[in-house]
């Protein structure tokens, strides 16, 4: 029993990481169409200026410190982001395959020019010490910094669905998933919603890039690509736009995995595909998507 | 006085030529039928006025051109639209489609007079729009072209596809929002445009072929061959 509730948290954690990398690329496709093989990048400059952060404020990371490196990590990535946005993404809407050569070009430059400057070997993260404590959870010991990634993960799917379900901005993107063109026949610019979800998913993949970077032992340019392939995945799962749906597609995948991997070594990204591959014929519109009109 | 100008206009659309030269006016504080047999593009006008399709030409609005400008500008500048299909987002309430269309921050009167002319949607207001009838959704995508302060209103057949019983309330509903309002009607159903139209222009194959009075749709045979029709009901 112990060893079930062992790897469903530490499944559920994983997940947690893999739902922060995937929300802001579900509601950017959901809402704009844009296919973003950029995100990866967002989440290595959170990582990085995350990272910065962290050795900055002193040697003895305490929790607040390392809070903070979050934060920052995320607001850093939510900022290039949107100059991403700015820059690129706007000339390129309903371009599908430019978006995916730039995206995809935008990823490779961010990864060559953090691996020159910070080499691509892991560097380690300063994080608390209490990261490195085990909590009791029914009999099991639970690495500590796995409950961090799952109230991050929970906190932002709570700070996500208040903003779409009680702000006129997220009233706009809810309706921008639907039907762009009718939000604009309502004078509405829906440009400025893309913006905000440009800046919301890069700040989400910001953060995941510092609690990515904690449990990958360091941070290092190389560590976003399986991120990233893991959060398409996830978006997949869980239907195109829908955030619920990224957790409950991130919580599944990340559990199966352990799971899998626990009982047979390395079969935990075979069995993940199995699953993208039964979603995918059974419902093709994802756990919690709407079939598009 | 015209509060639409339209003229020459010229839509492309995936290297076919659409509209060959579109010209017509629509007056101020009268409801402008646009008539004409499936696919002579009436609602391609419709949503090029409306900064869907690109094209050349003009289109003006109150004397200011609004070809060429984004969708939102040209609804801020004054246009509503109400869409063929009601096009309403199914998975928000009726009260937040309506929310979303309101853009100024006073708008008690204007929901008044929406629910006033809908009051079902008042009832109906935690409702998820998708769940509604077609004709429940059809009031939805009209209060919201309502619920501000528009120069004029573009309606893209309202009762297409509606039961009988819901034809006459949207007819209803039209009629009191003619009464003052400026409106560019597309619709197939003559009753209706005999009922609010005080201005006709007919289509075919992408030009207007006809601009005038709607007397002319009591004459059968004038109907019959400018849109393919009878002059009943269709």
């Amino acid at each position: 029993m112990d060893t079930f509730i062992l790897i469903g948290i530490t499944g559920i954690g994983l997940g947690a990481l893999y739902f922060l990398v995937a929300s802001g690329l579900s509601l950017i496709y959901g809402l704009m169409g844009v296919l973003n093989f950029a995100h990866g990048s967002f989440l290595s400059v959170g990582a990085f200026v995350g990272y910065w952060v962290a050795t900055q404020l002193g040697p003895d990371t305490n929790m607040t410190d390392f809070i903070l490196a979050m934060i920052v990590g995320g607001l850093a990535a939510g900022g290039f982001a949107l100059l991403i946005e700015q820059l690129l993404i706007t000339r390129l809407y309903d371009r599908h395959i430019d978006q995916a050569l730039v995206t995809v070009g935008v990823s490779l430059v961010v990864g060559a020019v953090l691996g020159g400057w910070f080499g691509n070997d892991l560097i380690m993260f300063p994080t608390p010490l209490w990261f490195l404590t085990a909590v009791n959870v029914g009999g099991a010991m639970i690495p500590a910094d796995r409950i961090v990634y799952i109230a991050t993960a929970v906190l932002l799917l709570i700070a996500n669905w208040a903003l779409l379900k009680f702000t006129r901005i997220g009233l706009i993107i809810r309706a921008g998933v639907e039907n762009r063109n009718m939000v604009n026949a309502l004078g509405i610019n829906v440009r400025r919603a893309f913006s905000t979800v440009f800046f919301l998913g890069g700040f989400a993949a910001g953060v995941g890039g510092v609690l990515v970077s904690v449990y990958s032992n360091g941070v290092s340019p190389l560590i976003a690509g399986s991120y990233l392939i893991y959060g398409f995945i996830v978006v997949v799962i869980g239907g195109m736009g829908s955030v619920p749906g990224s957790f409950l597609a991130a919580m599944l995948i990340g559990v199966i995995r352990q799971f899998a991997n626990y009982y047979v070594t390395g079969l935990g990204d075979f069995v993940v595909v199995i699953l993208l591959a039964g979603v995918l014929l059974i419902r093709p519109q994802g756990l919690l998507g709407k079939v598009r009109a | 006085m015209n509060a639409l100008s339209v003229k020459d206009l010229h839509v492309k659309i995936n290297e076919s030529h659409i509209l060959h030269g579109v010209s017509f006016e629509v007056p101020t504080n009268k409801v402008t039928a646009l008539l004409g047999r499936n696919g002579v593009g009436k609602s391609t006008t419709l949503r090029t006025i409306m900064g869907f399709y690109e094209g050349t030409g003009s289109v003006e609005l109150n004397g200011k051109q609004i070809l060429g400008m984004q969708t939102h500008k040209i609804v801020q500048s004054g246009v509503a639209f109400v869409p063929e299909d009601r096009e309403v987002f199914a998975s928000l309430t009726v009260k937040e489609n309506l929310s979303l269309a309101a853009r100024s921050k006073d708008s008690a009167d204007a929901y008044k007079f929406v629910y006033d002319l809908f009051p079902e949607l008042d009832t109906r207001a935690a409702q998820q729009a998708g769940s509604l009838s077609g004709g429940q959704q059809q009031m939805v995508a009209i209060a919201r072209a309502l619920l501000n302060k528009n120069e004029i209103l573009l309606v893209d057949e309202p009762t297409k596809g509606l039961a009988p019983k819901l034809v006459t309330e949207v007819a209803e509903a039209l009629t009191k929002v003619a009464e003052h309002s400026t409106m560019l009607l597309v619709e197939q159903n003559l009753a209706l445009v005999k009922r609010v139209a005080q201005h006709v222009i007919v289509m075919d194959q992408g030009r207007v072929v006809y601009q005038g009075g709607p007397e002319n749709l009591n004459d059968d045979s004038w109907v019959h061959q400018m849109l393919g029709v009878s002059g009943g009901h269709k």
